[in-house]
């Protein structure tokens, strides 16, 4: 295991190295410069701005450099704001939406267990049809709707809770809940089908004739072989929510990391691209290891590290 | 009495029965295959059955509605803009005074492509993918999880942008720039559920028997892993249809005056405040689309499991 677990992190270090350098050059030919109204500016302090940003030299040389600098630890300095090392603008904005995140994953995720334990044990019944009914409700109903609605009537008409801001708890409630809904849908989803499946299987009516109560044979014996699905899908979920959401940040005004990306890709700040690129995806890399390590302590029989042994 | 009348009995008064051993072990009444028996048991579920007839009427409305009145998707009549009733204009105008009744039946259309397009790249790259990840375990899947952590991990909108720059904007390049992350979550979902399967009884089983890696993966682990496919599917659909409505809000989508359910959303939420009902009508099919999907979906599984089988 040991030996699996060091394996699989020289594989992430490759991983992330080749994100890296794909991205970097396709960044490169994105259109535009990163340079505002570069065609007013004379071309010797134009010539200046780029030497000082090292974006004189061809691009790979540009990559070494940027690689070089990665090595140190140094992310570079932003080209949108002046001065500011992208590491800063990072930690900046990652607080408010790991925050947000985590809240929605957790809530999502519990209540999505509770619904779909329902629809699966009641299936045919109102009860499961309800949960349908909030599942669909919750994928096709786009998650900046759902933003704005809470926002308005919660926020605004009815005046229950902050409808924007960042500060106190409070605030960060209505947001969180408007990114729920997609994990309240997927989890509930995946573990209605799965949890169906082996109600049917032989070992359940083992579990049921030796005399254990409904709820445990549910929750020791059938909960545990349903949940690969949606702990797969929770790993990229997981990341993409703590990396925080454009539309949900912008409604609710929450100065969160969402924004960032989208922003510095317009303007072709090609430190901070990179910079979000590489935090993205190493939790993206960690998070698919997450999950096949969890893989294994869900069910024993599945063994990753071959079987070598 | 008794024995009198076996002495009767001569040999000449029997006869032997025509009987073929054949014909006893043959089984009674029609055959029925596989397939024959999901059908059988989709038709006896009534909501799958409303849920497909519905999928059917949307399709139908998609190619009829759009003719049903005289405006075209892209008429505008500024004489008449976001007006709720506005004389034939049934569901109304937007901001350009373009009729929304037709604009949504045409939406619609565009957007049912999308989600045949957006499933079929699941169902053709991502299924396989996984299946052969999962399977083959060890070195394969290593490379092959790797090459999903890349792409996953390259940000999606400079390749959207990059092909923006190579490709005219219509439904071509919406296709391939779907197939180029679309199909991940699928892959990983079967890989899940295939590395799940494969060290299970039955397969050991399939296996001592001497049934070959195709016949392994086809007949005995597939059929276990497609309830979570059909799942997986239900929620490629509407990210595809939003992932189209991202896409044209940067440029690579349809092109404008044309529309899609993704787009009419996008567009009403602009007006959410002012004229809320720009969002609901739109909002409303895709929800029914969605519902009928799943409808047809539960539908599906249910008639599909072999263990439900009788």
């Amino acid at each position: 295991m040991g030996r699996y677990i060091i394996q699989r992190l020289i594989y992430m270090l490759i991983t992330i190295w080749v994100i890296i350098t794909v991205t970097f050059f396709l960044m490169h030919n994105l259109p535009g410069s990163p340079l505002k109204n570069e065609h007013k500016i004379p071309p010797e302090i134009k010539e200046a701005i780029l030497k000082q940003y090292g974006l004189d030299q061809p691009v790979p040389v540009q990559y070494l450099q940027y690689l070089g600098n990665l090595m140190t630890g140094d992310l570079g300095a932003s080209f949108q704001y002046n001065g500011r090392s992208v590491t800063s603008l990072i930690m900046e904005g990652f607080p408010a939406s790991l925050q947000l995140g985590i809240q929605a994953i957790v809530f999502g995720t519990l209540f999505g267990l509770f619904l779909g334990c329902i629809a699966a044990l009641k299936q045919g019944t109102w009860m499961d049809n309800a949960t349908t009914v909030i599942a669909v409700l919750g994928i096709s109903v786009p998650s900046f709707v759902m933003a704005a609605l809470l926002s308005y009537f919660v926020g605004v008409k009815w005046g229950i809770l902050p409808p924007g801001l960042w500060g106190s708890f409070a605030h960060s409630i209505l947001p969180s809940l408007a990114l729920s809904f997609l994990v309240i849908a997927t989890i509930s989803r995946y573990i209605r089908t799965e949890l169906l499946e082996v109600l049917g299987q032989d070992y359940m009516k083992t579990a049921k004739a030796k005399g254990l109560s409904r709820s445990t044979t549910v929750t020791r014996h059938a909960l545990r072989n349903a949940l690969i699905p949606a702990v797969t899908v929770l790993g990229p979920l997981t990341v993409q929510l703590i990396t925080g959401s454009l539309v949900v940040e912008k409604i609710f005004s929450v100065p969160g990391m969402g924004w960032m990306f989208v922003n510095s890709i317009k303007v072709n700040d090609y430190t901070a691209i990179m910079g979000v690129t590489i935090f993205y995806g190493a939790l993206i890399v960690l998070s698919m290891f997450i999950v096949d390590l969890l893989y294994g302590m869900i069910d024993p029989r599945i063994r990753l590290a071959d079987g070598k042994e | 009495m008794a024995s009198s009348s076996t002495e009767n009995l001569t040999p000449e008064m029997f006869e032997p029965v025509d009987s073929d051993v054949n014909e006893q072990e043959a089984l009674r009444g029609t055959r029925v295959s596989f397939w024959q028996d999901v059908w059988f048991r989709f038709r006896s579920n009534k909501g799958a059955l409303i849920g497909m007839l519905l999928i059917l009427a949307i399709g139908v409305m998609a190619i009829v509605g759009p003719l049903m009145n005289s405006y075209s998707y892209s008429e505008q009549d500024y004489s008449a803009t976001n007006q709720i009733f506005a004389g034939d204009h049934w569901l109304g105008t937007d901001k350009f005074g373009r009729d929304l009744w037709t604009r949504i039946w045409y939406g619609a259309g565009i957007s049912l492509i999308i989600a045949f397009l957006a499933a079929a790249i699941d169902l053709i790259i991502g299924v396989p993918y996984g299946c052969i990840s999962g399977y083959c375990g060890g070195k394969v899947d290593n490379w092959m999880q790797r090459i999903i952590e890349v792409l996953y991990g390259i940000p999606n909108l400079i390749m959207m942008i990059l092909l923006l720059i190579w490709l005219d904007r219509g439904i071509f390049a919406i296709a391939l720039a779907m197939s180029i992350t679309g199909w991940v979550a699928m892959a990983r979902i079967v890989r899940g559920q295939i590395l799940k399967a494969k060290n299970q009884e039955y397969v050991l089983a399939a296996r001592s028997l001497g049934a070959s890696h195709g016949r392994l993966l086809l007949k005995h682990m597939f059929p276990n892993v497609l309830s979570a496919v059909i799942v997986t599917i239900m929620f490629t659909i509407p990210t595809a249809i939003f992932f189209e409505a991202f896409l044209g809000f940067i440029g690579l989508g349809i092109r404008p005056p044309q529309a899609s359910l993704g787009v009419l959303i996008n567009d009403g939420f602009e007006m959410l405040r002012l004229f809320p009902y720009q969002i609901f009508y739109p909002a409303a099919v895709l929800s029914l689309l969605m519902f009928s999907f799943n409808l047809v979906g539960d539908g599906l599984r249910d008639a599909l499991d072999p263990k439900l089988r009788r």
